[in-house]
C-alpha cells in the first residue's frame, strides 16, 4: 500500500531470473570452473566418440612394436606392453573410467539423498535409526569397504559399480540429513505445515529445491574419489578386466615397464588425475555459485 | 470486540521440552516452556500476549498453530474438540494461520512469491488458475502491486514488502484467526506502522481474530483489545487492555509496564522496577514462580502456586496477594501490626 | 566554550566492495563533549552505525572511503598509525555491542578476558589486573562479583553478559564509549537496567557516551542529545528535550508520530509515513527523504540541502523549517 503508494503506470509484469539461472550465470563467469568443465566435456565427447576419434583398434597390437615412447611415428602417445597403440588406448579408457567413476556417485546421489532427507525429514527415531545404520557403513575406510564388498562379490564392472555405489551412499545420507534437518526448523516449513500440507508435499515443493543443490555440489565432488577407488579396484583385478581398456587397469599392467617408459606408463595415471581435478576445480566453482544469498 | 463467543478455547495446556544427557539419551531436565495454560480467544478480538524470553508465548502460539503437539491439554475451536472426528487437524489448519517474526526465513526463497502465496490453496485442492488469480488479488490488496512483485524471489525485497507477502500468504486460506509472533518486531519503525495499518484493515475487512505476540508494550497496547502477560511458562494476567494498562493486578505486570522506557527526557526513569535476569525455565521456582523478583512477595508466596482466578470485571490474575484465602493477606496484616 | 572532546567533521563512508559504491554516511558532522551522552538514532541502513564504527576506525579500510575528520581528545583518528590505533582503541574510546556473547571470546572465563585486556594495555602485575577487574565488575553491579569472574560468557544470562561486556570495555578507563544497540536483544525489565547502568557510569566516570539506538525510547533515558540519522544523514540535532518536545525535520515529526503510544485512540490509525527509506547505492537527487516528504516541493529535489541553525544546539537539515515551524505552533 504505502510502500507503492507513489503512482506507477501499469508496468510490465516483472519476472526474475530463477535462482539456478543466477547459479548458471555465475558459474559461466567463473574461468577455473569453465576450463574444468572444457576439459571434461572434450574427454567426455572423445570416449563417447571412440570409435570415430581413435586412431586404431585398442585391442590389436603387434609385440614388435611394444613400447614404444612417446612421439614415435604413428604412435604419438606411444605403445603399451603388448604393443597396443596408447592414445586409442586412452581414449577408449575413458568409457569405462568415466562410467565407474560417474556411476556409482549418481546412483549414491539418488539413493544416500532419499536417506537422508527422509531421515531429516522426520527426526526422533526414525533419524536415530537410519543414521545409526548408515554410521556402521561409515565407520570402515572407504577403500577398505570398497575392496571387500567387491571381493566378496567378485570381480567383474557390475559389482564393482554396486561396491563402490554402497561405499558413496554413507557420506551423502549423511550430508543430506544435515541440510535437510537444518531446512526443518526453518520458518517456511512451519509454515507450510500450518497450511495443512502433508509430509510428501512439504518434501516435494519446499525441501528438495532447498536441499538437491548442496548435495549435488557435495556429490561431484566425490567422483573423482570414485575415479580412483575405481581404477584401485582394477589395478587389483576386481574391476574391469583385461584387455578392455581402462585407466586404473593401465596403470597396472603398465607397471612392469616402468624402468623402461617411464612416462608412457605414467599416462594413464596422469588421465585419471587430470578428470578427478577437474571434477574437483568444477565442484569448487559450483559451491561457489551457489553461495549466495537466496 | 462484536461478541463474546470463544473461538478458540484451550484447557491446560502444558509443554516440557526434553534436555537429553548421558550415553543413553535420557531425560535429565525438562523445560518448562507452557506449563497448564487456560486461555479463551473471542471472536473478532485482537489478544495480546506479552513476556520477556522463557516466558512461553512463541511456544504458546505453536501450540495453538498445532505445530508442536502438547503434553497435555486441549484445544476446541468454536467448540469442536481439535483432532475429533469433528474437526480433523487439517480441516482446523485453514482455519489458524500464523505470521512470523523473521520475514526472510518464512518464505521459500527457491519460490516466487505468488509461488509461496499459492502453496497454501493449491494443498486444499484449490484449481492451480483459481489459485493464481486469488494470490494476485492478496497481493494487491497488502498493497503490492502483482505485476511488479508476483513473479520476483523473497530476497529482492524489502523486509516490509516480504512481511506484507507472509500476510498475504496467511490470508490464501480465509482462516478466522491469525496469530502474529512478533510479526512487526524486525521492522523498521515508519515500516512497522504502515504494515499495523495495514492489520487494522484487514481485520476489519475480513472479520478476522488476532493473537499478537509482541515485546512492544506500546504496540501492544495499540492493537489489543485484551492483553494477556505471562510469565515463566505461565498466565500471570489477562484482561481488558486499557484496565490492565491503567491498573496492573500482578506484580510482575506492573514491573513490566514501567520497565518501558519513558518518553519524557525531563522525568526519566530513575530506578529499575525490577533487578535481575528472568530464571531459567530449566528450573523454575517454587510457587508463584515470581516470588524470586516480587517486591511484595509473601510467606506463602514460595510455598503455594497461585491459581488464575477472576479479580475484577473481565480481569483474571494469578497472584497470592490479590486472594483473601490464600493466607498472604491475613499474614501481611499481622505482620503490619507488629 | 572548550573545544568537544570527541568531533567527528562531515565524514563521509562510501563502501566500494560491491559492484555499486554505497554511500553509507553523507557529510555528518557531530559534536559530543566531555561527560556527555549522544544518541544516534535512525532505522537500519541509515548510517548511525558506520558513523560510529568509523570514530573506531572499525569499517573494512580495504573496502570502504573515509572522507571528512575526526577528532578524539584532541588527536586526529584519521592519522593514527596501526600501532597508534589499537593503542586507541581500548585506552581511549572503547566499544559495547548488541550481542555481547558474539563479542565475548567463548574460551576464556571473563575476569581472564579482562585481565589480559589491561596488560595488553598497561605493564601492571596479574594480581593488580585481577583486583582491577572486581572492581569493574562491581562498578557494573555484578552480584556475587568475585565468583562471576570466573564464569565463561555462555554460563551467564543476557543481562549479566551486556554487564559484563560493559566491565571490559572499561578496563583501560576509556574516556569514550560507544555503544551499539546495547540493549535491544535484551527483555524490557533487564533493557532499563542496563540504560541505568550507562546513565550512572557517565554522571560517574565522566564518560562521553555515543549511544546507537533505532528505539527513541531508549535514546531518551540515555541521552543529553539526540543526532537523528537518515540515509546517512543527520537530519536533525538537538537536545533530548528540543528532540522530543519541538521535532522540526518532516523525518523526525514522522517519526514520533507513527509510533504507538499511551494516549493512542484504539482503532484509530498510525500517522505511517510513507514508502520505505532510498537505495544507498542510488540515492536521489536533492534531500534523501524528499520522496516520502509531506511538504518536499520541487526545491528540495536538487542540489544539496544546507543545514540550518533553529535554536542554540538546535539544527537540521531541511529548507522547509518554516512550515514545521507553523504545524507546530498550530
Amino acid at each position: 500500500m504505502a510502500d507503492i503508494a507513489i503512482a506507477t503506470p501499469p508496468v510490465e509484469p516483472v519476472r526474475s531470473a530463477g535462482y539456478w539461472q543466477n547459479v548458471g550465470k555465475r558459474l559461466i563467469r567463473d574461468k577455473t570452473a569453465m576450463a574444468a568443465a572444457a576439459v571434461l566435456a572434450l574427454i567426455t565427447l572423445a570416449a563417447i566418440f571412440a570409435p570415430i576419434v581413435a586412431p586404431m583398434d585398442p585391442l590389436q597390437g603387434r609385440l614388435i612394436n611394444r613400447l614404444q615412447p612417446i612421439g614415435s611415428e604413428g604412435h604419438i602417445l606411444g605403445t603399451d606392453e603388448l604393443g597396443r597403440d596408447m592414445l586409442s588406448r586412452l581414449i577408449w579408457g575413458g568409457r569405462l573410467s568415466l562410467l565407474m567413476g560417474v556411476t556409482p556417485v549418481v546412483l549414491a546421489f539418488f539413493i544416500g539423498s532419499a536417506i537422508g532427507i527422509i531421515a531429516g525429514y522426520a527426526g526422533g527415531w526414525t533419524n536415530t535409526l537410519i543414521m545409526r545404520t548408515v554410521d556402521i557403513f561409515y565407520a570402515f575406510p572407504s577403500v577398505l569397504l570398497a575392496v571387500a564388498l567387491s571381493g566378496a562379490l567378485g570381480a567383474g564392472l557390475g559389482n564393482a559399480l554396486l561396491s563402490l555405489t554402497v561405499v558413496f551412499i554413507p557420506p551423502i545420507a549423511r550430508v543430506a540429513e544435515s541440510v535437510t534437518t537444518r531446512l526443518r526448523s526453518s520458518d517456511f516449513i512451519e509454515a507450510a505445515r500450518a497450511s495443512g500440507a502433508g509430509a510428501l508435499t512439504i518434501v516435494r515443493v519446499h525441501v528438495l529445491g532447498n536441499v538437491l543443490g548442496p548435495i549435488f555440489v557435495y556429490a561431484t565432488s566425490l567422483i573423482a574419489v570414485s575415479m580412483i577407488l575405481a581404477s584401485g579396484l582394477s589395478f587389483l583385478g576386481l574391476g574391469v578386466r583385461p584387455p578392455n581398456p581402462e585407466w586404473g587397469l593401465m596403470l597396472n599392467t603398465l607397471r612392469t615397464a616402468i624402468y623402461a617408459q617411464p612416462w608412457v606408463a605414467a599416462l594413464p595415471g596422469a588421465m585419471i588425475f587430470l578428470v578427478s581435478i577437474s571434477f574437483n576445480l568444477l565442484s569448487d566453482g559450483l559451491r561457489s555459485a551457489m553461495e549466495v544469498r537466496q | 470486540m462484536s461478541t463474546e463467543n470463544a473461538i478458540l478455547t484451550v484447557r491446560n495446556l502444558r509443554k516440557y521440552f526434553p534436555i537429553k544427557g548421558g550415553i543413553l539419551g535420557k531425560t535429565i531436565k525438562n523445560v518448562h516452556a507452557v506449563d497448564g495454560v487456560d486461555l479463551e480467544v473471542f471472536q473478532g478480538e485482537t489478544l495480546g500476549v506479552v513476556g520477556e524470553s522463557g516466558c512461553g508465548k512463541s511456544t504458546t502460539a505453536r501450540l495453538l498453530m498445532q505445530l508442536i503437539e502438547p503434553d497435555e491439554g486441549a484445544l476446541y475451536f468454536e467448540g469442536k474438540l481439535v483432532g475429533s472426528p469433528e474437526l480433523p487437524l487439517k480441516a482446523f489448519r485453514r482455519q489458524v494461520q500464523m505470521v512470523f517474526q523473521d520475514s526472510y526465513s518464512s518464505l521459500n526463497p527457491r519460490l516466487t512469491i505468488e509461488d509461496n502465496i499459492a502453496f497454501g490453496a493449491r494443498v486444499h485442492g484449490t484449481p492451480a488458475r483459481e489459485a493464481l488469480s486469488r494470490t494476485h488479488d492478496l497481493l494487491t490488496r497488502v498493497g503490492l502491486d502483482p505485476a511488479r512483485f508476483a513473479g520476483r524471489y523473497p530476497h529482492e525485497l524489502s523486509g516490509g514488502q516480504r512481511q506484507r507477502v507472509n500476510i498475504a500468504r496467511a490470508l490464501a486460506l480465509r482462516p478466522k484467526i491469525i496469530i502474529l509472533d512478533e510479526a512487526v518486531s524486525a521492522l523498521d519503525k515508519s515500516v512497522e506502522a504502515q504494515v499495523l495499518n495495514l492489520l487494522a484493515d484487514l481485520k476489519a475487512e475480513f472479520g478476522l481474530t488476532y493473537v499478537f505476540i509482541s515485546h512492544d508494550l506500546n504496540v501492544v497496547r495499540f492493537v489489543s483489545d485484551r492483553v494477556m502477560v505471562m510469565y515463566l511458562g505461565k498466565v500471570a494476567e489477562i484482561g481488558d487492555a486499557e484496565a490492565l494498562y491503567a491498573t496492573p493486578l500482578h506484580p510482575y505486570s506492573g514491573a513490566l509496564l514501567s520497565s518501558m522506557p519513558s518518553m519524557d527526557p525531563d522525568n526519566r526513569t530513575m530506578e529499575p522496577a525490577l533487578t535481575g535476569d528472568p530464571p531459567n525455565p530449566i528450573d523454575p521456582p517454587t510457587g508463584c514462580r515470581f516470588h524470586t523478583r516480587c517486591s511484595v512477595v509473601g510467606a506463602v508466596c514460595s510455598q503455594k502456586e497461585p491459581t488464575l482466578t477472576q479479580r475484577a470485571a473481565k480481569h483474571l490474575v494469578a497472584c497470592h496477594a490479590h486472594d483473601p484465602a490464600s493466607g498472604y493477606v491475613a499474614l501481611k496484616a499481622k505482620e503490619a501490626a507488629e | 566554550m572548550t573545544a568537544p572532546f570527541l568531533s567527528i567533521q562531515n565524514l563521509g563512508v562510501t563502501f566500494t566492495g560491491g559492484t555499486r559504491p554505497v554511500r553509507a554516511v553523507n557529510d555528518v558532522s557531530l559534536d559530543v563533549a566531555e561527560g556527555e551522552a549522544v544518541a544516534l538514532i535512525g532505522e537500519s541502513g541509515s548510517g548511525k552505525s558506520v558513523t560510529m564504527r568509523a570514530v573506531m576506525r572499525l569499517n573494512p579500510e580495504n573496502r570502504s572511503k573515509l572522507e571528512g575528520k575526526i577528532m578524539v581528545g584532541g588527536r586526529d583518528v584519521m592519522g593514527l598509525n596501526t600501532r597508534a590505533l589499537s593503542a586507541f582503541r581500548g585506552a581511549e574510546a572503547a566499544m559495547i555491542f548488541q550481542e555481547p556473547l558474539l563479542a565475548l571470546d567463548p574460551v576464556y572465563t571473563l575476569g581472564d578476558q579482562i585481565v589480559e585486556t589491561i596488560r595488553r594495555h598497561e605493564p601492571i602485575s596479574k594480581e593488580a589486573a585481577r583486583a582491577r577487574a572486581l572492581d569493574l565488575f562491581d562498578r557494573v553491579r555484578i552480584p556475587s562479583a568475585k565468583s562471576r569472574l570466573d564464569n565463561y560468557p555462555h554460563e551467564m544470562s543476557g543481562g549479566m553478559r551486556q554487564r559484563a561486556m560493559i566491565a571490559l570495555a572499561l578496563s583501560c578507563r576509556p574516556k569514550l564509549l560507544l555503544a551499539d544497540e546495547p540493549t535491544t536483544a535484551l527483555d524490557a525489565t533487564v533493557q532499563i537496567q542496563v540504560l541505568l547502568l550507562l546513565r550512572e557510569l557517565q554522571r560517574d566516570l565522566g564518560l562521553s557516551i555515543i549511544f546507537v539506538t533505532h528505539d527513541i525510547g531508549a535514546a531518551v533515558e540515555v541521552a543529553d542529545r539526540i543526532a537523528v540519522m537518515y540515509a546517512g544523514q543527520i537530519v536533525e540535532q538537538a537536545t533530548a528535550r528540543d528532540l522530543i518536545r519541538t521535532p522540526r525535520h518532516p523525518y523526525t515529526l514522522g517519526l514520533l508520530k507513527s509510533r504507538a503510544h499511551d494516549a493512542m485512540v484504539k482503532g484509530s490509525k498510525l500517522d505511517a509515513i510513507p514508502g520505505a527509506p532510498p537505495d544507498l547505492a542510488n540515492l536521489p537527487e536533492g534531500c534523501p527523504f524528499a520522496p516520502r516528504c509531506f511538504l518536499a516541493d520541487a526545491g528540495c529535489r536538487t542540489g544539496s540541502i544546507g543545514i540550518a541553525q533553529i535554536s542554540e544546539g538546535h539544527q537540521a537539515r531541511c529548507r522547509r523549517l518554516d512550515q514545521t515551524a507553523l504545524r507546530d505552533a498550530g
